[in-house]
């Protein structure tokens, strides 16, 4: 009911004048009637201009919200299922799946939340995808996937998928730090020729229209997030690279060192949030 | 093409509509608060041209940030910055010329971008190819698209 007042809003001249989030802003979010995810939160120490963070998800429209709501309408879990298969499947030169080391899915829980985190033995911050690669080449003998391959992006899905309603947990004192402050560099430099920052949109203007997008606190909570423009679901690297060709900039690539320190940095941001990934978003 | 550019600026300065010369991005000068007195090509802005930049994505994209009463039968206006109705009625032709051309002269910091400019960026892209900028990166509007956006916002009082 509501939804259709939102639409027949769009389609009018009043857009502008309507709180688009009212509704979602009340709303909960219980995935499957059981997992409670916490979107709204009260912000880390160390976020000096936000007081409270809010998920993706509560920018969104009833509509989308309530496709993350059910594992049967959400349409980011068919590549959880995806990954499934894969997890359970041995490859590889070493004869060994990622079941046969991790056991089920559901015992990784404890991994998503923490994620990227400082490596220790590498000496450098690693991301889910650095992890997952690190175990096909090395144990299981395989080859790598690319980044942004399809099924890089359902094993990641996978692992979020396990931890939804989990407290992002991530580390940014000790060896992290350094990436940590490189990250917030990043964050707060106006790239492109339109000369525009992560914290130009996301923290000056979230909750502002900008044309018909409804700005959100750019959060990583939900990624890799189900979107429904691509039908397919992002990774979280190449959301940073389409927000930063929309200042007609020059992106950093996927999985450089730019992004994984953005990444760390974007993520401490959500602190306070919960996991809910594979989210759906428009 | 810079070089003569720059030069006609040169002379085109207090000369006034005689010389219809551009003044190059990096010659403009401001005033004190940012505006900027002289007409970038010395040719009188057009208002419909104006608008329809306005409202081109690939162009101005103004109302990607701002609601403009008068431009309602366009979609999707942003609340990014303020609403234009009145501009004219807040501020001289200068005062728009000078925001429009670089923004950041006017308002220090403003999230809004400077139209007028084609260096001093970071990572800049050749449009939203995120391929880097070319050399010779053009500025956003051309001087007379300028002249013409400027034209436009002369229009929108409310007296
Ligand atoms: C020109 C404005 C703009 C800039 C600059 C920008 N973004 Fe975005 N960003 C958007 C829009 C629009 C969306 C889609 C709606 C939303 O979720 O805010 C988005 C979405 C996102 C999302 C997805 C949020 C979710 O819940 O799915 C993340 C993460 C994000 N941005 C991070 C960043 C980071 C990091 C930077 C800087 C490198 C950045 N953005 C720069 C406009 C921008
Ligand atoms: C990315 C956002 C953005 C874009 C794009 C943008 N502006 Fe702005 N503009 C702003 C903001 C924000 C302000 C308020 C100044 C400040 O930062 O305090 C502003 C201020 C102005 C003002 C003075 C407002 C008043 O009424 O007092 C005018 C006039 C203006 N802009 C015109 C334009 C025109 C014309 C264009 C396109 C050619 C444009 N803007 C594009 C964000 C934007």
């Amino acid at each position: 009911m509501k939804e259709t007042m939102l639409k027949s809003a769009v389609c009018g001249m009043a857009l502008l004048a309507l709180p688009l989030t009212a509704s979602a802003q009340e709303a909960e979010l219980v995935i499957n009637g059981e997992i409670e995810v916490t979107t709204e939160a009260p912000a880390a120490d160390h976020m000096d201009y936000i007081r409270t963070v809010r998920s993706g998800w509560t920018f969104r429209t009833g509509e989308t919200q309530a496709l993350q709501m059910d594992d049967f309408d959400n349409p980011g879990m068919l590549y959880v299922e995806q990954a499934m298969s894969v997890w359970n499947t041995a490859e590889g030169e070493a004869g060994e799946s990622c079941a046969s080391c991790h056991g089920a899915p559901e015992d990784m829980a404890d991994v998503r939340p923490t994620l990227p985190k400082w490596n220790e033995e590498a000496g450098e911050v690693w991301t889910a995808e650095m992890y997952i690669n690190d175990c096909r080449e090395n144990r299981m003998q395989a080859e790598a996937w690319d980044w942004n391959s399809q099924p890089m992006r359902n094993m990641t899905a996978l692992l979020s998928s396990v931890s939804r309603g989990m407290p992002i947990d991530v580390q940014i004192d000790g060896p992290a730090r350094e990436t940590w402050e490189l990250g917030k560099e990043i964050y707060y430099t106006r790239y492109g020729q339109l000369e525009l920052s992560c914290a130009n949109c996301h923290e000056d203007n979230y909750d502002n229209l900008i044309r018909a997008d409804h700005l959100s606190q750019g959060q990583s909570n939900g990624f890799p997030t189900y979107r429904l423009k691509n039908a397919n679901i992002v990774s979280l690297h190449n959301r940073f690279r389409g927000c930063i060709r929309d200042t007609r900039g020059e992106p950093f690539a996927l999985g450089s060192p730019e992004f994984i320190a953005l990444e760390l940095y974007v993520a401490s941001r959500g602190l306070g949030l919960d996991v809910e990934g594979p989210a759906v978003r428009n | 093409m810079k070089r003569t550019v720059a030069i006609a600026a040169g002379l085109a300065i207090g000369a006034g509509a005689a010389f219809a010369e551009e003044v190059a991005p990096g010659d403009v000068v401001f005033g004190e608060y940012g505006s900027v007195e002289q007409s970038l090509t010395g040719v009188p802005g057009d208002p419909v041209a104006g608008e329809a930049l306005m409202v081109n994505r690939g162009k101005g994209n103004c109302i990607s940030c701002h609601e403009v009463t008068a431009l309602m039968e366009h979609p999707f206006h942003g609340e990014v910055g303020p609403i234009l109705d009145g501009a004219a009625d807040r501020w001289t032709e200068a005062d728009l010329r000078g925001m429009i051309v670089n923004a950041k002269m006017t308002f220090p910091g403003t999230i809004m971008p400077a139209f007028y400019k084609v260096d001093g960026f970071i990572r800049p892209g050749d449009a939203f190819t995120s391929r880097p900028a070319p050399a010779d990166l053009p500025p956003l509007l051309t001087a007379q698209e300028i002249e013409d956006v400027v034209a436009y916002l002369m229009t929108l009082s409310d007296g």
